[in-house]
């Protein structure tokens, strides 16, 4: 595990192999081309790369446009401007007439590092998510994140595709094949359930390495699409084990801790422990000290897992 | 008869006058019904939108996903009535839909809904989208090198958004005149009057600020409808926009520029006398 690299470097490649692939592929960008790495398919395709400037909104209801004329647009920008600023043309323009536009916004989460909190995001995935028929997919690392973005060319309506800036260490290979909806057991266990969705994946297997060794079995499941919820995996796993740790670098209010505490409430209650951002905002600094400092280690993880098989 | 195959100009203006009258009858027809809605904007642009159906655009009805065909997106998206009442009578759907309009399970919401309804080309209502769709439309039809063209009417006040400006610079940079704006200045908004609250003089100085090849017009005379069509068709490297000056409520004399019926539907002897008004001006299309 020794190779790392950003989800976001993800999206350039596939857009790159798509391109290919695809001819009524287009890709708009908010000047932001290097950042996302757009910049990789507007030099292959300079044909069907739209730069629409510092003017996030017009680019998302562009790309509404342009799915009724049978393109499928990639839409670029970071995090928060994607959904926060945007928000009301995704909800509006894009999802409510499920037009084919992806939306992969880059420097999600804290990991952004430096750029402080007005380019950090701790609630996009709950902004997305409860928007009616969005789908939404957290990668775990470079090879999820490229699988998913290819992917989610064929699924019809709007997908959001989360994607981070920081290097982070990769889980999976060429050969890994994501399948949108379903949730991934990457390790078994008795005692207690990971649930983890994004770069938190790779903190939930070292923390049920780490607590394997203190006498506790713990299964780890990548949630890498949140909406739809894979339920089945989900409660199949808390069915066997009875106790739940959510884990992902986003607020614990209404990203993945609410969509399995929801799920839980209704279909199976259990104790759930929630480790993410604790209704805060993100701050400058690097992004091992952030996660440190927010609580967002494998060591966070852990902890909440004895505290929960203590009892 | 079709529009296409009238030769002689004072024909096809008195054909299009008519047409224009029988939109304005199923607006107030269908807001009445309705209960609520909103007939003050839908009336301003009647005439606009009646030479755009059933003389500029080429459209197929029978057909509504002709690839080749216009497109017309209404941006002030409230404005639904008149865009359903020129669908319903370009034979889109049939005319009785319209006494649907807003009720439980009717496929004419509130606000257009390209998904429910045969003909609509983009849900709209969320204001300053709309306008940004059809240039991403104008853009897409493009790139397949089509020679379909884009209308799109937007509103004063909807030129209050932001959006309407980032988008008028995007289409002037890619020299987009596959793509007409029609601006429906009625000077009125919900709050009042658009000089009063924000205004966006001097209108027809800033489209070509941003751009655009800019004509202003009496919104209310088809022959200047025509004309002023023709031109953009004309104009090659930039989009055109057409001011076109109109009146909220135009052709009923109780609504005309009477602020709160911009989202206020008429009492039933409201809607006697407004359609008998309408009657009076001459034949109904
Ligand atoms: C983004 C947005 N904000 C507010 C509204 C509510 N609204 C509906 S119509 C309207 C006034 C529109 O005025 P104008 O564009 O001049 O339309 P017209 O007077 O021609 O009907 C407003 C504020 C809306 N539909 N969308």
């Amino acid at each position: 595990m020794s190779e790392k690299r950003a989800t976001r470097e993800a999206y350039g490649e596939a857009l790159v192999e798509l391109g290919h692939e695809y001819p009524n592929i287009v890709v708009l960008e908010a000047d932001l081309a290097k950042s996302t790495t757009t910049i990789k398919f507007k030099k292959e395709f300079p044909e069907r790369f739209f730069d629409c400037g510092v003017a996030e909104q017009n680019m998302m209801a562009m790309a509404a446009g342009l799915a009724t004329t049978g393109k499928v647009c990639y839409t670029g920008s970071f995090a928060i401007f994607a959904t926060g600023r945007a928000f009301e043309q995704v909800r509006n323009t894009i999802s409510y007439p499920k037009l084919n536009v992806k939306i992969c916004p880059t420097h999600a989460g804290i990991t952004v590092g430096p750029d402080g909190a007005s380019h950090q995001t701790v609630e996009d995935i709950a902004l997305m998510r409860v928007i009616p028929g969005m789908m939404v997919i957290v990668p775990a690392d470079f090879y999820e994140a490229k699988k998913a973005i290819k992917v989610a060319v064929e699924v019809e309506g709007p997908v959001f595709i989360r994607l981070g800036r920081a290097a982070v260490p990769t889980i999976f290979d060429d050969s890994y094949n994501f399948v949108p909806g379903k949730a991934v057991r990457l390790r078994e266990g008795q005692d207690v359930s990971i649930l983890a969705t994004g770069i938190m994946v790779g903190a939930g297997l070292k923390s049920a390495e780490d607590l394997g060794r203190q006498g506790i079995s713990a299964e780890v499941v990548n949630v890498s699409t949140i909406k739809p919820l894979d339920e089945e995996t989900i409660l199949s796993s808390v069915e066997k084990t009875g106790k739940v740790v959510v884990a992902e670098e986003h607020s614990i209010i209404g990203g993945l801790g609410s969509a399995v505490a929801e799920l839980l409430c209704e279909k199976h209650p259990v104790p759930v422990a929630r480790v993410g951002i604790k209704d805060q905002f993100g701050r400058s600094g690097e992004p091992a000290e952030l996660l440190k400092h927010y609580g967002l280690t494998s060591e966070d993880i852990s902890q909440a897992a004895r505290q929960l098989t203590a009892y | 008869m079709t529009a296409k195959a009238i030769a002689d100009k004072r024909t096809l203006v008195e054909y299009l006058e008519a047409k224009a009258r029988r939109l304005r009858w199923d607006i107030i027809k269908m807001v009445g019904l309705a209960r609520s809605g909103h007939p003050g904007g839908s009336l301003s642009a009647a005439d606009i939108v009646t030479t755009l159906f059933f003389h500029e655009m080429k459209h197929k009805p029978e057909n509504k996903n002709w690839p080749d065909r216009d497109r017309f997106v209404l941006s002030k998206g409230h404005a639904a009535p008149v865009l359903y009442a020129a669908l319903a009578e370009s034979g889109y759907f049939p005319r009785e839909d319209l006494w649907t309009l807003r009720k439980i399970d009717s496929h004419l919401q509130g606000h257009p809904d390209m998904r429910k309804t045969p003909g609509v080309e983009i849900s709209t209502g969320s204001l300053g989208m709309g306008f940004s769709t059809a240039v991403g439309m104008a853009l897409g039809l493009r790139l397949d090198g089509r020679n379909s063209r884009v209308y799109t009417l937007i509103g004063d006040g909807e030129s209050q958004e932001g959006i309407i400006w980032e988008a008028a610079m995007f289409a002037a940079q890619h020299k987009l005149d596959n793509l007409v704006g029609i601006l429906d200045y009625n000077n009125m908004q919900i709050d009042g009057l658009v000089s009063e609250i924000v205004d966006i003089q001097p209108v027809v100085a800033k489209w070509p600020a941003f751009g655009w090849h800019v004509i202003e017009i009496n919104g209310h005379k088809v022959e200047q409808i025509l004309d002023a069509l023709d031109e953009a068709r004309s104009i090659k490297g930039k989009p055109t926009m057409i001011v076109a000056n109109t009146i909220k409520g135009k052709c009923v004399s109780f609504m005309e520029r009477v602020v709160d019926f911009h989202g206020k539907a008429p009492t039933d002897e409201e809607v006697d006398k407004a359609l008998a008004e309408i009657e009076a001006l001459g034949p109904l299309g």
